[in-house]
This record gives structure tokens, C-alpha cells and sequence, in this order.
């Protein structure tokens, strides 16, 4: 896209089409992937557009080789990314783990299907948002951002770019089935920049792995510039040596990459709100649910409810502050999500007891109904 | 430390984790005087699988990606392709290259991406105490093959020209002047470059599989074991058996290399150069 052109282009895509244009724009120009449904139109399209662009697609031998191709890319220098779905990111969970450790800065993109195993191929599922917080082995932090329509699909992608940038750090999008399959209305804003990899301030004694008071690396210089870098995915010192011997070291690294995020998160919140200020009953959703919780929280005011709606676009790092906040104002949280209840999970966390919190789990592929949502909203409940 | 070791080493990764008497330091050793010739230091992107023979490059003063087990060639193609004129140089184990990364071997020979190949054979799993590689002689027994190894080994170098590599090489340890050479044939070599080198390992293949820790008795026994490719078209069968084929095996120079083809005026680049 012409980061010169200033005019909203509006397009009609589908939400794997989105992402795309998303990672286009962020200025993605490395992608290596393999088939797999519901996320092949993703690799497709990326076949088609990135040659023109000066960039790079592979189609590799398997996702394995998929992500630590993309990793490869982002150490070489570019902004680097892959797409699969279920049984691809599980074979990715390896290189999930190197790109935390090392602080490769890549995007993953889950079209999420129903699971376990090959499960549901062609229907929608949310039952990858646990693996994608905790997948790989041992303790790290990621990014994961939740679009619930082809407009977040672009939006999200594109941000997904800058956060893995800033905090240098693996940043999924998961995307599902019924997201990446719908075709609807994408405002893609003129003016979009590409995300820009920041160099290190200083060349002279530079360490790869010194991080400042806010935990995060000293920008990111590729190989070949002169730096002489060591990368490594055992736990390393300031230097990139390993310092598995040395436990003070490994134990101050193995907490700064959970800090770097969780310490950041209120800088890498999204949500989007309405009806909050008066809501008893309150729909906290992310992802293809949010859309018939949207519609059933406006019948549901039409009723005479005080209904409330919280979205969730950053599932991970979870907003832990927002939700708890919700849970001294609101008596009901409800959490339509389409795996067995799962973000339920951590909404009765950090809510404590001090709220009702309702899971309201969809299985088989189906996406809620707004009824189903809206039954759950008009329930009488004993004071 | 001696001139080229004073200068290509990272001493701040000193002292070397191998057991003495190993035969990744032969390998280090020819590598940076083959880099050294070539005056590619600020070229060059190493890339280091997991197992002994990974850490070579880590010793090595570059840009450096110690990665992860069997995933060398992946790693090393992200490389490779977000900027063709690097120059990257790939250090791999038997376990790493054949066993785990197996697929990836055979896809990025298949490719000829213009990448070289160092797989460092010394027939075991090293690192983890002396398990069955797919490397290791038939019957021979180590510490996961109690009763005899029951499965007939790889010869790295038939599949690597069988999957697509363009320049195959073997050597030992104990060839180390010619072992330089043909690393510099290598990387000067547009193409995916493959060099399995043979190694003694005194404390795992030596102890368990040779009977013997002693290296200069191993290396004796892998100059026994080997026959240059020159002289083998004059040899009977009977003399050939059980013996490694040393030197070029393979050197094609006519098959369009990977990132010239895609960056070439009939791939999806239409002969745009690299970003």
C-alpha cells in the first residue's frame, strides 16, 4: 500500500484477506508458511502480493520450518511472519519458545478451528487461547490480539507488527474460522507507515540482551551490521553467552520476559465498551462471540435490561484491572466463548468471588446465537 | 592462542565445552582459516544446531544463531533470504542433520539454496551420554542399542545429492588442510554446499563403539577407514568395503540456485533485487 496515499481505501474481504493487508501494511515483508485450513488464503494471497513488494514468501516444508524460517527473517532483518491453524501452531510451539527466549520479534497468525487434533478443520473454535499464552515450554510471556470482524482482522495484524517490535516479543493474532471466511466492508486508513525497527542507540560495547529500567531491549540489530551478535535459546547473559551456571542470571532473564509484558500491560490494552455506566449485567466477550453479544446486549436495553458490554481485543497480556474494576459495579458477568469455558477461568480470577461470573460455552463450531446471549441476560436470578 | 585464533575466537564464550581430544576443534579451526581466506568475517551469518557440534560457531567471534535441535536449515534459510548476499554457514551434528532434521535437510537441498552445510559425524549422540544415531555402524552397540544396533546407518552424502545438494564433500578430522579447502569450495560454491566430516569422539563413539578413548588411536583408525575418491575407480569391491569415500563427491555447477531464482528475472521477483 502507498503510505504516501491519504485516502480511506474501502474494500470488500474476507478476514484471512485482511490480515494480509494488515501485515502489508505494517510493512511485513518476509512470510513463510504451509497449507492448512481455515488460514491457506492466507499464504496464498501473501504468494501473490509480497514478490511485488520487494518481499519474500516460502512455502515450507512444514510449520515447524515454517516459524523458525520466520525467525531467521527477523534476526536477518526484516519484519517477519507465519499463519496456520490448530495443528500447524502446535508443531510451532518450539519456536514459539526460541522467539520468546531470544526476543525475536515475529507474528504468528492462529485461524483458530475446533480442536483437539485435526477436530473440526472447516468450523470455527476458541480453544487455542491457553496454548497461546503458555504452549511452548517453560515460563515466558506473548502478545495475543483477538479480532472479531475483517476490520480487526486488518487493524489488529497491523498492530500485532508494532507491538512485536516494541517489546520484541512473538505477538499472536487469533483469528478464527468464521473471522477469516466472512467477507465484509475493510476501511484501510491512507497514511498508514510501516512499523520501523528501532536500532540500538549505541554501536560501541553494545550488549545484545541489556535491557533498561523498563525491561525491554536496546532496539534490534540484524546480522550483518557489524554488531558480531550471539543468539542463543539457552538462558544467556547481557552478552548472549550461556549462563546456565549461572542461576542469579537465568533466574533475573526468565523474569524479565514475563515482566517485560505483564509490566506493560496497561500500554497494550484494547477493549471497546458500551452501556457500561449503568450496566448490572454485563457480556465481557472477544473474538466471533462479541458479534451476537453486541446484538443481544442492545435487545436486551430494548427489554428494559441494564445490560453492558466489555470486548476484549489484547486477551493476553488479560486485562486484569478492567475486568476487576467491572466486578465492583456490575452483579453479573457473563463469557460466551467457544471452547469448554475457558477465559472464564481467569474473568473468576481476577473478579474473586466479589461478582457472579456466568460461562457460557459453544461447541461443535457453531457461533452463539444473539437468543442464546440474550436468554442469559433477561434470566430472572434470586436477588 | 595463536594469530587466527587470537583473532576469530569469542573469548568472552571460552573456555571450550568439549571434552579433550574432540574433533570439533579441528573443525572450528578450518572453518575460520577458510573464512580468513576469504575475507568474509563481516559477511558471514552462522547458524549452530544443538549438540556437540552446534557450539562451534557460538566460538566463533560473527554473527552467530545458536538455534534449536534439527532446526538449523530453516533458521538459516529466514537467513539466507531476507538478504541473499550474506554469506551463511551452517553447523549441524548426525542427530541434528539426519535424525530430527531430517526433513529439513532433504527440502533445503531440494531447494540448492546457496547455504553451507557442516555436519560434524561422529556417529553417536554425543552430548547426551552415547545413544544410537542414525549414523551409527550396524550391530554396534551404545548406550540405546544394547543388544546391537538393529538398523543399517545413513550415508549423509548419497542423500544429499540425491535430495538436490550441488556440492558434496566428506572428510575426516584428520584431514584438516584439505578439510579447509573444500570449506572454502563451499561457500564460494553457489548452491546448497554439503561437508560431512567424519570426527573422533573419544568419550562417547570412541569408549562405547571403538573400544578405545585414546584420539590419536581414533584418528589413526578413521585414516584407515578412508579412501580418497581419486584413487577408489581403481579399487576392487572387496577393497572398497566398509570404507568412507573422501573428498568432492558431487560438485554441480549448472542447477539454478534457489535465491537467484526467485530474485531472477523468471521468479515472482521479476529480477527486482533484494530489498
Amino acid at each position: 500500500m502507498n503510505p504516501e496515499k491519504s485516502i480511506t481505501e474501502i474494500k470488500i474481504l474476507q478476514g484471512n484477506e485482511a490480515v494480509v493487508e494488515g501485515a502489508l501494511a505494517a510493512g511485513c515483508r518476509y512470510f513463510a508458511g504451509y497449507p492448512i485450513t481455515p488460514a491457506t488464503e492466507i499464504a496464498e494471497l501473501m504468494s501473490e502480493r509480497l514478490p511485488p513488494l520487494g518481499g519474500v514468501f516460502m512455502q515450507m516444508e512444514d510449520e515447524i520450518a515454517s516459524i523458525c524460517a520466520a525467525i531467521g527473517a527477523a534476526f536477518g532483518g526484516a519484519l517477519a511472519c507465519t499463519a496456520s491453524s490448530g495443528p500447524g501452531i502446535s508443531l510451532m510451539q518450539e519456536g514459539i519458545g526460541y522467539a520468546a527466549e531470544t526476543e525475536a520479534p515475529i507474528v504468528v497468525v492462529n485461524v483458530m478451528r475446533g480442536g483437539p487434533s485435526t477436530g473440526m478443520p472447516t468450523a470455527a473454535g476458541q480453544q487455542d487461547i491457553i496454548q497461546a499464552r503458555a504452549g511452548s515450554h517453560g515460563d515466558y510471556e506473548i502478545i495475543a490480539l483477538i479480532p472479531s470482524s475483517c476490520q480487526e482482522a486488518f487493524e489488529l495484524t497491523y498492530r500485532a507488527f508494532a507491538l512485536a517490535q516494541h517489546y520484541r516479543v512473538p505477538v499472536y493474532v487469533l483469528s478464527d474460522e468464521i473471522i477469516g471466511h466472512t467477507r465484509e466492508k475493510v476501511r484501510i486508513p491512507g497514511g498508514l507507515r510501516p512499523i520501523e525497527r528501532k536500532h540500538p542507540r549505541e554501536r560501541e560495547n553494545y550488549l545484545p540482551y541489556k535491557a533498561g529500567a523498563d525491561d525491554l531491549l536496546d532496539g534490534m540489530p540484524a546480522f550483518n551490521e557489524g554488531y558480531r551478535l550471539l543468539i542463543d535459546g539457552q538462558l544467556h547473559s547481557e552478552d548472549g553467552n550461556r549462563a546456565g551456571h549461572l542461576p542469579d542470571v537465568c533466574a533475573q532473564l526468565t523474569e524479565r520476559l514475563c515482566r517485560k509484558i505483564t509490566g506493560h500491560r496497561e500500554e497494550i490494552y484494547d477493549l471497546e465498551t458500551h452501556f457500561l455506566d449503568d450496566a448490572e449485567r454485563v457480556v465481557v466477550c472477544f473474538g466471533s462471540p462479541a458479534r451476537p453479544a453486541l446484538r443481544a446486549v442492545k435487545d436486551a436495553r430494548e427489554r428494559g435490561v441494564r445490560a453492558g458490554y466489555m470486548k476484549i481485543r489484547t486477551i493476553w497480556p488479560f486485562p486484569e484491572e478492567a475486568i476487576a474494576a467491572l466486578a465492583g459495579k456490575a452483579r453479573t458477568l457473563i463469557v460466551p466463548e467457544l471452547n469448554v469455558g475457558r477465559v472464564v477461568q481467569e474473568v473468576r480470577r481476577v473478579t474473586a468471588g466479589r461478582t457472579e461470573v456466568v460461562s457460557l460455552p459453544k461447541l461443535g463450531g457453531l457461533l452463539h446465537t444473539p437468543d442464546e446471549i440474550l436468554a442469559e441476560l433477561t434470566k430472572r436470578r434470586r436477588p | 592462542m595463536n594469530a587466527i585464533g587470537e583473532k576469530y575466537l569469542r573469548k568472552t564464550a571460552l573456555p571450550f565445552l568439549w571434552c579433550p581430544g574432540c574433533g570439533n576443534g579441528t573443525v572450528l579451526g578450518a572453518t575460520v582459516r577458510a573464512i580468513d581466506r576469504l575475507g568474509i568475517r563481516e559477511d558471514v551469518a552462522l547458524v549452530g544446531g544443538i549438540g556437540c557440534s552446534g557450539w562451534i560457531p557460538v566460538y566463533i567471534d560473527a554473527d552467530t544463531l545458536h538455534s534449536l535441535h534439527g532446526r538449523t536449515l530453516p533458521f538459516a534459510t529466514g537467513l539466507k533470504m531476507s538478504n541473499p548476499k550474506r554469506k551463511v554457514i551452517v553447523f549441524t551434528g548426525d542427530g541434528d542433520c539426519l535424525g530430527i532434521g531430517g526433513n529439513h535437510f532433504i527440502h533445503t537441498a531440494r531447494r540448492n539454496l546457496d547455504i553451507t552445510v557442516i555436519m560434524v559425524n561422529n556417529q553417536i549422540y554425543g552430548m547426551t551420554g552415547g545413544q544410537v544415531a542414525p549414523t551409527t555402524p550396524l550391530k554396534a552397540k551404545t548406550k540405546t542399542s544394547f543388544y546391537g544396533n538393529p538398523e543399517d546407518p545413513f550415508d549423509a552424502c548419497e542423500l544429499a545429492k540425491a535430495a538436490g545438494a550441488t556440492y558434496v564433500a566428506r572428510w575426516t578430522a584428520a584431514h584438516a588442510l584439505s578439510l579447509s579447502r573444500s570449506i572454502a569450495e563451499a561457500i564460494t560454491h553457489e548452491g546448497f554446499a554439503f561437508i560431512e566430516i567424519i570426527t573422533q569422539c573419544p568419550t562417547q563413539a570412541g569408549r562405547i563403539i571403538y573400544g578405545t578413548a585414546d584420539p590419536a588411536r581414533l584418528l589413526d583408525m578413521l585414516k584407515a577407514q578412508t579412501v580418497s575418491v581419486k584413487s577408489a575407480p581403481k579399487l576392487d569391491a572387496e577393497a572398497l568395503q566398509g570404507k568412507w569415500l573422501i573428498g568432492t563427491l558431487h560438485h554441480d555447477k549448472g542447477k539454478t540456485e534457489f535465491s537467484r531464482s526467485y530474485f531472477g528475472t523468471a521468479g515472482p521477483r521479476g529480477g527486482k533485487p533484494a530489498a
